[in-house]
């Protein structure tokens, strides 16, 4: 039997979260966390809320904090989160919480919204594709793939202080994925948006957002080069 | 999306209402890419080979009106999702990199293997849904996200006129009224057990549809992928296949040399499929209990596995436990696309038809994606066609109702009585004080359908498979609530997706049982031919009396010759 720890709150119900202990059969299998919360959900108590779409790891629904370490609970075997035979799950860091283990993520969500997250490009398209060879298309590796699930935001100390001002790591991986797109031609202006004390520069290179991204990817990285276009475009 | 797109462009007042945040949606797990006839890989290539494939695919019940417009519309939608910025893989001369995919071929079967799946890696879903919420953010689109649609609303004269819809966060309850209501709510993998698909995947605009009389279309047409990962259930794309993997059975054998002496790997999915387990069948599968097959890849070498199929090494690692890079991958067929759904025109219109058997339009609703049944898919839909059909259709959609709002749209508005009917289920699940819990019923759903209606069917086995749908009914209909919170009570949408789980199930099984005939991906071991006397046509199904009727199939292309039916082999 495993036993799992589950963080409790219900905005009607509740003065105040708690944790809930389950004791779940898993049948000794090195099930994924969120099959166990699947299993708490059909077979212990089916008002445990979390979110979940895809299981496999693509759609960033599921960014759970598990025994201190944020991840997607679809992708996370029991063996590598188990800690002292004991499983404690609870929301992602620093976002309110709406119920359970699911957040408000209108904050997350706003800063994306802020780095203008779509190719800008005002001269007329050809007729067809735009041509970009393989070396241009290979800078967007490493960036693209961001699935927005916000556990590298939520592992910042700096984007808990300053959520509103502090793009975050998310954010700023997506901000440079378009600057780091040859086909993109506002590379002025969103440079120009972002130059402010607290957009970019409020990371302190802690690289928490490297630990925790479950598609690998290295925001710390990308906010290093958004900082050095930030500081060339000052000289 | 792309839809929503398309109106947002053209300033009408448009919202989009997702069950979760719109990147979330099922679209994103598409890995291989999206099959067009864009001339990059081939400066040749012809999107009248790529129409001729998809009729063949689809076992020549897909309607070819439709096919000729999505093939011929392709390049250019895919040509606007680039310029919107989506990061397709490239080719050295730097246009769109495409890949070889099943059932391709060039000069209308007779020039060998096309390599035509438009590719952003093997995560081309991903690529294209992020790409269009990010356009939708761009034209400032408005998104009731995390907002569950529980029915249509219709009004006097039938006509739909919008829907009810609950604030997941809150439970608050509204009725969005509107001009046009277009369904794009994917598919309902999840009436098999086994399934590539998302959780999400429980055909809500199926369950809504067919409780309004809205019929479906070909609903026992399911495919079943032929890589799903054994065990886990989740997808490996074909792509592996065309970038040269090929399937072993135990003894090491390639086995689709015997199946399909051309195509081999690259046959149809529905052939590939029946061949697995005819493998398995005959005692060839692999593990100890023999019952599934691998995907050997690491013959293609490590550079191109994490340059060309980067995800799949990933999710191979993650659920199988095995690297490609060094052994094959245990793989299974696995329920993965929904050929059948809400009959439609190439405008995205619903069709329903009168009592003369004439298609009807109903007035207000339309379709577009999985949920829709144009139809292009036929009987077996080829890969990399499902994103080309919900990116054509949802941009054809979204073109006919901005000319239609602009030449003004008029809809009598609903009475109160017609919106308490609409929200009726709903009122009477909040009100009910017992019944079963969600889960097992869906287990047990989940199970009938499996058994009964998997990749090969019999008519007396489906028939108590129907009997077996027929008892689950009432206490589906009777589930109980564990949780009456109005806090994001996850609980509450478990129960509505189930209802509409089950009404999907039901005209699967219905329609699966009245085609005596084998065709695509409907596979019966007592009816084993293709009749095209009798079934060269679209089933209709009624929830209504469970009634189901035949509907012909458009044969007539408008700027090419109809593809007459043949033999189908690879």
């Amino acid at each position: 039997m495993l036993q799992v720890s589950l963080y409790r709150y219900n905005p009607e119900s509740d003065e105040a979260p708690y944790m809930q202990d389950f004791s779940v059969d898993t049948g000794d299998r090195d099930l994924m966390v969120l099959d166990v919360l699947e299993l708490i959900k059909a077979d212990h108590d089916g008002s445990v809320t979390y979110r979940r779409s895809c299981r496999e790891g693509v759609c960033g629904s599921d960014g759970l904090n598990m025994n201190g370490k944020n991840g997607l609970a679809c992708i996370t075997p029991l063996s590598e989160s188990i800690k002292g035979g004991k499983l404690v799950i609870r929301p992602l860091p620093g976002l309110p919480v709406i119920r359970d283990l699911v957040v408000d993520m209108s904050l997350f969500y706003a800063q994306y919204e802020k780095v203008q997250p779509y190719l800008q490009n005002p001269t007329p398209a050809p007729a067809i594709e735009r041509l970009q060879s393989p070396e241009e298309r290979a800078q967007l590796d490493g960036l693209y793939e961001c699935i927005l699930c916000a556990c590298c935001s939520t592992s910042c100390p700096s984007f808990w202080w300053n959520p509103d001002r502090f793009v975050g790591p998310a954010g700023l991986l997506q901000a440079y994925r378009f600057l780091a797109d040859s086909r993109d031609t506002a590379t002025e202006d969103r440079l120009a948006k972002l130059d402010d004390p607290f957009s970019v520069f409020r990371c302190h290179g802690i690289q928490n957002c490297v630990n925790v991204c479950p598609k690998g990817l290295n925001p710390t990285k990308a906010i290093g080069h958004i900082r050095t276009m930030l500081l060339n475009r000052a000289t | 999306m792309r839809a929503a797109l398309q109106l947002a462009q053209s300033g009408y007042k448009t919202a989009v209402i997702s069950k979760v945040f719109p990147t979330r949606s099922h679209t994103v797990s598409a890995q291989g890419g999206i099959t067009c006839a864009i001339a990059s890989a081939d400066p040749q290539d012809d999107w009248r080979w790529h129409m001729y494939d998809t009729v063949k695919g689809s076992d020549y019940i897909g309607d070819q009106d439709a096919i000729e417009y999505m093939c011929s519309v392709g390049p250019e939608a895919i040509f606007e999702l680039e310029h919107m910025g989506l990061p397709f893989s490239r080719t050295e001369e730097g246009r769109i990199y495409q890949r070889p995919f099943g059932g391709q071929s060039k000069n209308f079967g007779e020039g060998g293997q096309a390599a035509r799946t438009c590719a952003a890696a093997d995560r081309t879903g991903h690529a294209l849904l992020h790409t269009l919420y990010q356009n939708n953010i761009k034209n400032e689109t408005v998104f009731f996200n995390e907002w569950f649609a529980v029915d249509l609303v219709k009004n006097q004269d039938d006509a739909v006129v919008g829907v009810i819809a609950i604030c997941i966060e809150t439970g608050e309850t509204v009725y969005v009224k509107s001009k046009a209501t277009v369904f794009a709510t994917g598919g309902a993998g999840r009436i098999y057990a086994s399934t590539t698909n998302a959780h999400i995947n429980t055909g809500d605009g199926m369950g809504m549809a067919l409780r309004a009389g809205v019929p479906a279309q070909d609903m026992e047409m399911w495919q079943f992928h032929p890589t799903g990962i054994y065990g886990a259930g989740t997808l490996v794309t074909e792509g592996c296949r065309g970038e040269g993997g090929y399937l072993v059975n135990k003894d090491g054998e390639r086995f689709m040399e015997r199946y399909a002496p051309n195509a081999k790997d690259l046959a149809g999915r529905d052939v590939v499929a029946r061949s697995m387990v005819l493998e398995i069948l005959e005692g060839r599968g692999c593990g100890p209990n023999g019952d599934h097959v691998k995907l050997k890849l690491d013959h293609l070498g490590e550079e191109v596995l994490e340059s060309r199929l980067p995800g799949i090494c990933e999710l191979s690692r993650t659920f199988a436990h095995v690297d490609p890079v060094k052994e094959p991958i245990p793989v299974v067929p696995t329920c993965h696309y929904m050929m059948g759904g809400i009959p439609t025109n190439v405008h995205g219109q619903a069709l329903t038809v009168d009592a003369q058997g004439s298609d009807a339009v109903i007035p207000g609703l339309y379709a577009c994606g999985e949920v829709a049944c144009v139809s292009v898919h036929g009987a077996n839909r080829l890969g990399g066609n499902s994103l080309l059909d919900l990116v054509v259709f949802g941009r054809a959609s979204g073109l006919f109702i901005e000319k239609s709002l602009r030449e003004g749209i008029e809809l009598r508005d609903a009475s109160q009585t017609d919106i308490e009917a609409a929200g009726a289920r709903l009122e009477a699940l909040n009100a009910r004080e017992q019944g079963e819990q969600v889960a097992p019923l869906r287990h047990e759903l989940q199970e009938i359908m499996q058994n009964h209606f998997g990749v090969f069917r019999t008519g007396e086995f489906m028939r108590e498979g129907i009997a077996k749908l027929a008892d689950l009914r009432e206490r589906v209909e009777n589930v109980a609530l564990a949780d009456r919170s109005s806090a994001f009570n996850t609980s509450r949408i478990e129960c509505l997706e189930l209802q509409n789980l089950f009404e999907t199930a039901e005209a699967t099984a219905v329609v699966a049982e009245a085609r005596d005939e084998s065709r695509g991906a409907h596979a019966r071991e007592d009816f084993t031919e293709r009749d095209d006397e009798n079934w060269l046509c679209h089933s209709l199904y009624q929830s209504e009396g469970k009634q189901v009727s035949k509907r012909s199939v458009n044969f007539t292309p408008q700027t090419v010759e109809t593809f007459q039916p043949k033999a189908r082999s690879y």
